[in-house]
């Protein structure tokens, strides 16, 4: 009777297991994107929310059947890995996606990053979403890179001729942390100010980025009392506490910064004191925002808990992915398929009310298109929310 | 020249305490906590959850800060730390362990507080602005007051307590204290609990002001070892003494040298090589240990 009900038992077990393999090979096809970014240390909020708005849409998208590209429809599925901020993990990262046959690729985030990454790119077939600043990653004969958000080159000079033109700004004071991508935002920066005739008074001080008191730091910028302190590629953790010093030093001309920032992180580390505070927004606002960007949201935090504010642009670079992949299914394991159909790819745009498209841009900057085309949203802060300051396009 | 002083006052205060808790666990137990930071980031978001979330008076987020460090401290030295010393005479297993604790509490730390800068509002409205000679907010004042307050509270415990005489003489020598009746594990987890507490209060002091975030354990930890370098590992005083005088050299450092660039690190740094060439045991250590 054992035997019996053993057999019977095994019998089932393997009908079950037959059934249930047959059913896995029923559901879609998987179609791998990468991302290798910075998802722990000071900096971690940058890599985590790319990471959370491609896993929030590829959830949305495989819940609603997944997508569609030439005759097959594919599930999407995220593989991250932590760069620590650091150019010899990106460069591991790079390699674990080329080794596990992925060929898109989001991030790095930072410069140096971005940069050490691009011969694993170039080698292994690998287009890559980074969201760093140098202008060589984008220009010919670098093809593999494309410019996931706007860059401060191309914020910069547009937030400070508004400044002028509305706040009569004329002199210009600049503070960086003591790393590459503020460093080399600052410098742009200042070359951006000069060549608009504003007067650059300070551009030297530096600082940690673990510094725990920004008032010495501060206190030689304040003293020279400029119409504008440019916080030059601040990460959201330092903007507060840089914020607040000033103004507890008697700094009371504007702030601004070319990188994107949380509302909540600024309402609770500085409060009312980052009142007024201008920076480049998420290229989204309540105004453009479509109701798929609104259950993005929605589905985000519903996900995650809380909303970061730096995902309404971190959404965009697995949606320009995919809808390219649509446009040109021959480039799902071929980047030079998806690279000729970059120049002519259009496809409207869900995040945006109206009639807004995804196109590649760049041509102005790098001189091909190798940039996401998102809208440069400049907000400024006003008790615990941003508020549009105006909004423009960039080619 | 007084903003300098003032702000190397301020700075030293802080970074002292941080230095206290470290050099009290080495000298215990001759364990280097790398995990420090980290539990002085842990206590940070410990106060900020229960006075931004929970909306409580911080004076309740800092005394949770301080139990709930002290209570993890107990535990990592009771679980962790004793297993481990009681099985191997070798330090660098101590060390392991110390970056193995640092690793899982920043993973810690990511899932139960997130990956964001999080702060919370001022204690003390208003800034105390001298004729634009110094010129410093109310409460960096105040958390500047608390955290001398704090260390006297903790000379003075270690000076005249039963427990701070046991912990004092566990410190000069292990094995006489033993013998003279000392409970060693008991001590021991007391002082690992009272570090690991100290870094949790100045974690809750400090939120009011710098915020907390995932990534400042590890800068911490630097440069809380580098206050310990500087004033002797295991000395009370000499940590006093090394955080202040990092305060002060930070302070006179970015206000002297702004003008060359972020270059205070650096000098300090190579001072401090050419300070342990000429004196390994620091301010006031002992050489032999």
């Amino acid at each position: 009777m054992k035997r019996r009900v053993f057999l019977a038992t095994t019998g089932l077990s393997l009908a079950l297991a037959v059934a249930s393999g047959s059913a896995a090979w029923a559901e879609n096809a998987k179609l791998k994107i990468g991302f290798v970014g910075v998802t722990s240390g000071p900096a971690a909020a940058w890599g985590i929310s790319n990471q959370r708005s491609m896993e929030t849409r590829a959830a949305w998208l495989n819940e609603l059947g997944g997508v569609k590209i030439g005759d097959t429809t594919y599930d999407v599925e995220i593989v991250p890995f932590d760069d620590q901020k650091d150019p010899k993990r990106a460069i591991a990262g790079m390699e674990k996606m080329a080794q596990d046959g992925i060929h898109y690729v989001v991030g790095p985030n930072v410069d140096d990053g971005a940069a050490a990454v691009r011969p694993v790119a170039e080698q292994n077939g690998i287009m890559y979403f980074p969201y760093a600043f140098p202008k060589e990653l984008y220009t010919p004969p670098a093809s593999n890179a494309i410019l996931g958000m706007v860059a401060n080159y191309q914020s910069g000079p547009a937030i400070y001729k508004y400044l002028m033109e509305n706040s009569g700004v004329k002199t210009v004071a600049f503070v960086a942390a003591n790393e590459s991508d503020p460093l080399s935002q600052r410098d742009g920066g200042v070359e951006a100010a000069k060549a608009l005739g504003l007067d650059v008074v300070s551009a030297s001080v530096t600082y940690q980025v673990d510094t725990t008191d920004f008032t010495p730091v501060l206190l030689p910028v304040i003293q020279t009392a400029p119409d504008l302190l440019v916080l030059s590629g601040v990460s959201p953790a330092n903007a507060p506490q840089l914020i607040r010093s000033a103004r507890e030093l008697g700094y009371t001309g504007l702030i601004s910064t070319e990188t994107a920032q949380d509302a909540t992180v600024l309402a609770e580390g500085a409060g009312e004191l980052a009142n007024g505070f201008i920076s480049v927004g998420g290229a989204s606002t309540p105004e453009l925002a479509s109701d798929t960007m609104k259950e993005f949201v929605e589905r985000y935090t519903k996900m995650f808990g809380e909303y970061n504010d730096e995902s309404n642009t971190k959404v965009y670079a697995l949606e320009y992915i995919i809808e390219t992949l649509k446009a040109n299914p021959a480039a799902i394991d071929n980047v030079d398929e998806f690279k000729k159909t970059m120049d002519t790819f259009s496809a409207p745009n869900p995040f945006m009310v109206g009639d807004a498209t995804l196109t590649y841009v760049g041509m102005t900057s790098f001189g091909q298109k190798r940039q996401v085309s998102v809208p440069l949203v400049v907000n400024e802060f006003k008790d615990g929310k941003f508020e549009t300051l105006f909004v423009a396009q960039v080619d | 020249m007084e903003q300098i002083l003032a702000n190397g006052l301020y700075l030293g205060a802080q970074y002292a305490l941080i230095a206290l808790g470290l050099t009290l666990i080495f000298s215990l137990m001759n364990v280097l906590n790398f995990a420090h930071g980290q539990m002085y980031v842990f206590g940070g978001f410990v106060t900020y959850t229960v006075v931004a979330q929970l909306g409580l008076p911080f004076i309740v987020g800092l005394l949770a800060s301080a139990v709930v460090l002290a209570v993890m401290g107990a535990l990592i030295e009771k679980f962790l730390f004793r297993p481990v010393i009681r099985r191997s005479k070798r330090d660098e297993s101590t060390m392991l362990l110390a970056a193995g604790i640092a690793f899982f509490l920043d993973a810690v730390i990511l899932l139960l507080f997130g990956e964001k800068q999080r702060g919370v509002p001022k204690i003390v409205n208003g800034v105390f602005n001298w004729d634009m000679r110094l010129i410093m907010p109310y409460d960096r004042i105040l958390i500047a007051m608390a955290a001398v307050a704090l260390i006297v509270g903790f000379i003075l415990f270690m000076q005249y307590s039963r427990t701070g005489r046991a912990m004092r003489a566990l410190a000069q020598d292990r094995v006489a204290a033993q013998l003279m009746g000392v409970d060693v594990d008991r001590y021991s987890m007391i002082g690992f609990a009272m570090g690991a507490m100290l870094a949790g209060l100045v974690g809750g002091l400090l939120v009011t002001i710098t915020g907390i975030n995932l990534g400042m354990g590890g800068p911490t930890s630097v440069k809380a070892f580098l206050m310990i370098m500087i004033g002797g590992a295991g000395v009370i005083s000499g940590a006093i003494a090394g955080g202040f005088i990092l305060g002060m050299m930070e302070s006179v450092g970015l206000t002297v040298l702004a003008a060359y660039g972020d270059i205070t690190y650096l000098v300090i740094f190579v001072t401090l090589m050419i300070f342990l060439a000429i004196r390994p045991q620091g301010l006031m250590g002992k050489p032999w240990g």
